[in-house]
């Protein structure tokens, strides 16, 4: 704030209340039972009564009040009270705090494999209400996708289920890109390979048109290999199970290949910190593949 | 009244123009059904969602702000016209100024209203609350809102009458505050007839919307509806005001603090912390100046207070300053830093607002044409004094129904939101909090059905009311100036 608007915002809030309590004492002299003496419209006149006491003492304790808060904080120009207290701080603060005891939690999982971590009551108990809080929005509160999120219940996994890959997955995120196929096969070209794809899943096609798709199927075998059964190096699906991430119908399939497709998943790591990442993790992998002993279900920890 | 003078005293320039008056009170009696209708439309849709039907011209996005647009400016606006333009001659005792003029703003106002409720399920609207008119209506509200102001001040200063009335200060301030305020807040580029962006941007826009939306409460809510009350309920009660020192205080008391309130509307955002300090205090500063106002109606009915047990109408009005008694002090709670975190963006502050919009200004709005619609029509009483009884009863549970359960419904939500596990974690998601309130939901749709109920009675009383054997003469101008 420079001089000139400091000086100007002190000003006028001394005016507003410097002048508040002036009209409030200037009128206080107390005339009892008189009216002013004055009628409008033949029958409205007006008393003169004084000011109720309480009511002047409620006026003059919020400007007490007020005239203490703007010296203790920010608000009387660009003096910045004298507790020196700015929202910025308090929120730096009470991050750390909250920081410092989390760390003393975190503590006793760090050093332990994930996988490990996966059969932890404690660190599973933790990592459920991470994924409730920042992955269930997409994923489903019970992690079971959505079309476009992948479901991660099953044992199917783009990029691969093993621990260090899922806290890759979650702490740098990934982008799955299909490109859009439609200007280089042609609007029969896309057809006819959508074909294919339902005959690569077991999924009932048009043998002559997929067969002509066969041909086309070059371009995606690129990615997905020649056999269709992906690549997770390169998060491209396997096309030859029943695990469908935007559908297997006709007008799905064909509308991924023509126009392509692009998930993103968040990189978590920067939001939520490595000790957040491998608990959250850890959960992850125990929804494909619980405990023997059964998964826990309440949290408590 | 004699008949040999009929002829003379009928000429405009000594009668009153009560026409536009009983335009803009009829005028409020259909408003305040349609907005109030949108209203219970709108609560139910957060109930059982739905009752949008699929239609996007339906949806809770578009009518919500068609339901506080209707109940402020056509409802509450079309009342604070008609008392506005009926106090003004009295009390100044002189024919309004310019009835052309007046009949223009009655026209125009109600072609903003029709735009408005065209516009606004088609989707068109700028987002910015209490506001949302695209450019083109913003123009006419500006025309309108300025020719309104020539007719008021214009009356005023033929007056006959050597003191202006304490209504007429709140009036006039009204006039000039809400013209400043809508056209700073509406500065925008049209780049369509359809489409247009504000001038400012982030915090400036957030600050200037805010400092819109806080004086519209306290100019248009607050002080027009004080003008109102400062006639209507001396006359009802029949006893002088109680303190016109008390008036000259908090009058202007209130016009100053109020400007400075509207940054406790975004407490906790990018907003400089200066900039929240000031519009905390301020709020406080404000508590004293809104009593002010309600002490001096309530202590108007000392020596009266019998006729509460007997007179409908006056118990509208009590309630009435009861109700902005109770809101003009939890607004300053409310805009405690500390109150703020808990209450900001629950269902506490539609119960606040609902506080001051059906017990303050619906009440008072009612009391007051409940005594001003007979004499438009040249009748002691309204046509059913048991049915204004029946509809004070109605309109009082559903307000208790109403501010209730959002006040249980937004302290529950505020305590959900901030609950955190030892981990760190949030305890509820949203969806869990919204489950949650479901019930409250349901009892605000009663409480809203109530109230809505109640006016449809004072609907049917309005139209057994205006049935008259024969249009009532206009009314003469006493020609002997009171002191």
């Amino acid at each position: 704030m420079t001089t000139f608007w400091s000086a100007f915002v002190i000003v006028i809030v001394v005016v507003n209340i410097a002048g508040s309590l002036w009209l409030l004492f200037g009128n206080a002299r107390a005339t009892p039972g008189e009216t002013t003496g004055h009628t409008w419209d033949e029958d409205l006149t007006e008393y003169n009564k004084p000011l109720p006491r309480w009511w002047m003492g409620m006026f003059v304790l919020s400007v007490v009040f007020s005239i203490g808060y703007l010296v203790l904080y920010p608000g009387f120009g660009s003096f910045a009270g004298s507790l020196g207290w700015s929202s910025a701080k308090q929120h730096d603060t009470d991050v750390a705090d909250a920081n410092a005891k989390l760390d003393t939690l975190f503590a006793q999982f760090r050093g332990r494999p994930v996988a490990e971590l996966a059969h932890d009551p404690k660190a599973l108990a933790i990592g459920r209400n991470v994924f409730a809080n920042h992955c269930a929005a997409c994923h489903g509160s019970g992690g079971r996708g959505a079309p476009g999120f992948p479901n991660l219940t099953d044992d199917d996994w783009l990029y691969g289920g093993d621990a260090d890959t899922v806290v890759k997955t979650i702490a740098d995120g990934r982008a799955g890109t299909m490109p859009p196929w439609e200007a280089m096969l042609g609007d029969r070209g896309v057809r006819d390979v959508a074909q294919y794809v339902r005959q690569l899943a077991g999924l009932s096609h048009n043998d002559v048109v997929a067969l002509a798709g066969r041909e086309r199927f070059a371009v995606c075998a690129a990615c997905h290999g020649a056999d269709g059964k992906g690549n997770r190096a390169l998060g491209a699906p396997n096309l030859t199970d029943d695990v469908w991430l935007y559908g297997s119908d006709f007008a799905s399939l064909d509308a991924t290949i023509r126009t392509g497709r692009h998930g993103v998943m968040p990189a978590w790591q920067p939001i939520l910190g490595e000790d957040r990442v491998r608990l959250v993790a850890a959960w992850v992998l125990s929804l494909s593949n619980p405990a023997p002993a059964a998964a826990p279900e309440k949290a408590a920890p | 009244m004699p008949n040999a003078t009929t002829t003379y005293a009928t000429t405009d320039a000594t009668t009153y123009n009560d026409k536009v008056v009983r335009q803009f009170t009829a005028a409020t009696v259909i408003w305040g059904v349609v907005g109030m209708a949108v209203g219970l439309l709108i609560a139910a849709q957060l109930a059982w969602p739905w009752l949008n039907f699929d239609q996007p011209w339906l949806t809770y996005s578009r009518l919500r702000p068609l339901h506080t647009n209707a109940v402020i400016f056509a409802f509450g606006g079309c009342g604070l016209f008609a008392t506005a333009y009926y106090i003004v001659q009295r009390t100044c005792q002189v024919r309004l100024f310019g009835d052309r003029l007046a009949a223009f703003t009655f026209w125009g106002w109600q072609a903003v209203i029709v735009l408005v409720a065209i516009t606004f399920p088609l989707g068109i609207q700028q987002n910015k609350e209490y506001a949302e008119p695209e450019w083109f209506i913003d123009i006419l509200i500006a025309a309108v809102w300025i020719v309104f102001g020539v007719v008021f001040f214009g009356t005023l200063a033929k007056r006959r009458v050597k003191h202006i009335y304490v209504a007429n200060w709140f009036y006039a301030a009204f006039i000039i505050a809400v013209a400043l305020l809508h056209i700073v807040n509406n500065l925008a580029i049209p780049v369509s007839l359809t489409k247009s962006y504000i001038v400012y941007s982030g915090a400036v826009d957030a600050m200037v919307q805010w400092w819109y939306g806080h004086n519209a409460v306290g100019f248009f809510l607050t002080a027009g509806f004080l003008g109102m009350m400062y006639y209507f309920v001396p006359k009802q009660a029949d006893r002088p005001v109680y303190s016109y020192r008390l008036s000259v205080v908090h009058f202007w008391a209130l016009i100053a603090i109020y400007m400075w309130a509207g940054p406790h509307h975004l407490h906790y955002t990018a907003l400089p912390d200066w900039v929240q300090s000031l519009g905390m205090v301020f709020s406080l500063i404000l508590l004293a100046p809104s009593w002010g106002g309600m002490l001096n109606g309530i202590l108007t009915l000392s020596g009266a207070w019998h006729k509460l047990r007997t007179d409908p109408v006056l118990k509208f009005m009590i309630v009435a300053l009861s109700f902005y008694g109770m809101s003009t002090f939890e607004g300053p709670m409310m805009s405690i830093k500390t109150v703020n975190s808990l209450s900001h963006y629950t269902d506490w502050t539609i119960g606040h607002v609902h506080a001051g919009a059906l017990g303050w200004v619906g009440f008072i709005t009612i009391g007051s044409l409940y005594c001003l619609i007979p004499r438009l029509r040249g009748r002691r009483d309204m046509h059913s004094m048991r049915a204004v009884e029946t509809h004070f009863w109605l309109a009082t549970i559903g307000i208790v129904l109403y501010i209730a359960a959002m006040w249980m419904a937004g302290v529950m939500q505020g305590l959900m939101w901030r609950a955190t596990n030892p981990d760190g974690t949030l305890t509820y998601t949203f969806v869990e909090s919204l489950r949650e309130t479901y019930p409250f939901y349901i009892v605000r749709v009663a409480g809203g059905a109530l109230y809505l109920g109640g006016m449809l009675l004072m609907a049917w009383n309005t139209w057994k009311t205006w049935q008259v054997e024969r249009e009532p003469e206009p009314v003469l101008i006493p020609t002997a100036v009171a002191a």
